[in-house]
């Protein structure tokens, strides 16, 4: 049996909003109640839209924001940040990749500063050091060890993406939280992204959990996928499970609506757009 | 005769290192009551082109056309002035981002009359009854209260709505969305896009829809024009171009949507290109 990296038992996140001098204060619950035990080298895609609460739940799992209620379990440890503090070992576990690349990086530092924060943040490592394995990393990504002196501004989004993906790397995480990774990339450029974390998935035996709304990314790269719909998990399964057979309306909803590019969905709309002239 | 003709439209930007040509040599032309799709990478000068139809480049940018005319006027001698009448009236632009292309200290109503106001000449009670029956043709519950909300005040897709309402106000002639639903969740996208293609039917607009996603070329579009690197790779009907693309460029393109996957490893347009050049190397 292999060995689960990450577990979540009836995850809840309340915001509270609002209380002001005379307002009443209103509590939003933007996660209902979300478990979900995910095993190491697996992929747990979440999908839903906007608001839906995907992006709370990535947070929680970096440990970015505490959970309201529940249980998280890291490699079998159970961990709430708002009663403990988080240990750098913690910190080293879970990485997360943002949507945007052009908001991500700061442009006023060098990537190979990016890249070495990390390292100088948490290990003892000396300069040398750090620059000998920033520069291994890029190489990884399919960076060259050129690009190291140069500003985020100099890079295109699927570079900036990569050099996004490195700063994950850099502290040898067993659990990358990707949200939206590929959804500001063009078509071309998003299959590089996705090709480059497969092989990164495969050599480093990493764990992804997957947020994205574009149910084709998620078919191709996912092995479980969780469908959420206003805080509410309303569907989780493997993906063969969710394709296939899509269980609530809200599935189905989605699955509608994404494009269809196949001839025979084109020629049936050409039809129909005929029959209706 | 086409309701828009460019022919020959090459667009250069002035930059320290040299002119940079963002668009060469494009022809294109759209007949009234037709959806013509534009795709390409970003970079490829699809929205490039489009913003010199609507004169809206900067300064630095030099536009050369043999011909560029829209609905019988020559569009290269016109007048700032004439431009400004047509554009906006007769063509209409709808942008990526509806967040940022609408003005935040405007209400959306008053955002949506001046348009009325400045083209039709509408008095203020004929503008805002126009006003109001625009905000339900694109589908906004309550239009008299939403009249007074700020763009912040609504959803991304509430605030392309709102956008198509603008553009679509004066009956365009020709619609150009740039990229109309990229920053939207796939529910709504299908909404906005069902209602862009049901609002060009409805109206009998030319739409020119420029986009990346093969699969919004897949539901919208009648033909299909590929753009790479400002020029242009194919020019198909939709369904000729997804059943049988000519050029090596769109067969890359199309064999990257994840959907289309083989085995493990998704193929880039990088690696084709490659390939193309190793296979041209070995006939010659």
């Amino acid at each position: 049996m292999s060995e689960i990296v990450l577990e979540g038992r009836n995850i809840v996140r309340d915001y509270h909003v609002g209380g002001g001098l005379f307002g009443k204060p209103k509590t939003v619950r933007a996660v209902k109640g979300v478990s979900f035990t995910l095993e190491k080298g697996k992929t747990l895609a979440i999908v839903g839209e906007s608001g839906c609460g995907k992006s709370t739940l990535g947070r929680i799992l970096t440990l970015i924001d505490p959970q309201s209620e529940g249980e998280l379990l890291i490699d079998g440890k159970p961990i709430n940040i708002a009663k403990d503090r988080v240990t750098p070992e913690m910190r080293r576990k879970v990485q997360i990749i943002f949507q945007n690349p052009y908001g991500s990086l700061n442009p006023r530092q060098k990537i190979g500063e990016v890249l070495g924060e990390p390292l100088l943040l948490n290990t003892n490592k000396t300069t040398a050091e750090r620059r000998e394995l920033a520069m291994q990393m890029l190489v990884k990504v399919g960076l060259g060890p050129e690009h190291y002196n140069r500003y985020p501004h100099m890079f295109s989004g699927g570079q900036r993406q990569r050099i996004a993906i490195a700063r994950a790397l850099m502290m040898s995480p067993s659990l990358l939280v990707l949200d939206e990774p590929v959804s500001a990339l063009d078509l071309s450029v998003q299959a590089q992204v996705l090709n480059l974390l497969a092989d990164l998935q495969d050599e480093f035996n990493l764990t992804y959990v997957f947020i994205s709304h574009d149910l084709s990314v998620v078919r191709y790269i996912a092995d479980e996928v969780m469908v959420m719909y206003y805080g509410e998990v309303v569907e989780y399964g493997t993906r063969e499970e969710v394709f296939s057979n899509p269980q609530h309306s809200y599935t189905k909803t989605l699955f509608a609506a994404t494009p269809k590019s196949d001839v025979a969905s084109i020629r049936a709309r050409l039809e129909k757009k005929k029959a209706a002239a | 005769m086409a309701l828009l003709e460019i022919k020959n439209l090459s667009v250069g930007f002035d930059t320290s290192s040299g002119q940079f040509m963002a668009v060469q040599g494009i022809d294109l032309h759209v007949e009234a009551r037709e959806v013509l799709a534009i795709v390409g990478e970003s970079g490829s000068g699809k929205s490039v082109a489009m913003l010199a139809v609507m004169g809206l480049l900067p300064k630095t940018a030099t536009v050369t056309a043999d011909k560029m005319a829209f609905n019988g006027h020559d569009m290269l001698t016109m007048s700032t002035k004439q431009r400004r009448e047509i554009v906006g009236r007769d063509v209409a632009m709808i942008f990526q981002e509806p967040m940022a292309s609408l003005n935040p200290c405007f209400t959306v109503g008053f955002q949506l009359e001046e348009v009325l106001r400045f083209h039709m000449k509408m008095d203020g009670k004929a503008r805002r009854k126009r006003a109001i029956e625009l905000l339900q043709q694109v589908g906004i519950p309550t239009p008299e209260e939403r009249l007074n909300s700020f763009p912040h005040q609504m959803s991304g897709g509430q605030c392309q709505r709102v956008m198509i309402a603008i553009a679509i106000a004066c009956n365009p002639k020709l619609l150009i969305a740039d990229e109309p639903t990229t920053a939207l969740d796939v529910t709504i996208q299908k909404q906005i896009l069902d209602l862009l293609v049901s609002l060009q039917a409805k109206h009998g607009m030319g739409l020119i829809m420029i986009t990346h996603d093969m699969g919004v070329v897949a539901e919208t579009a009648d033909r299909v024009i590929v753009q790479y690197k400002g020029r242009k790779m194919e020019e198909a009907d939709v369904l000729s171009l997804f059943e049988s693309p000519k050029s090596p460029y769109t067969r890359a393109l199309l064999s990257a949507l994840p959907e289309n996957a083989t085995g493990d490893r998704l193929s880039t347009v990088a690696d084709f290109m490659k390939n193309e050049a190793a296979n041209a190397g070995a006939a010659s």
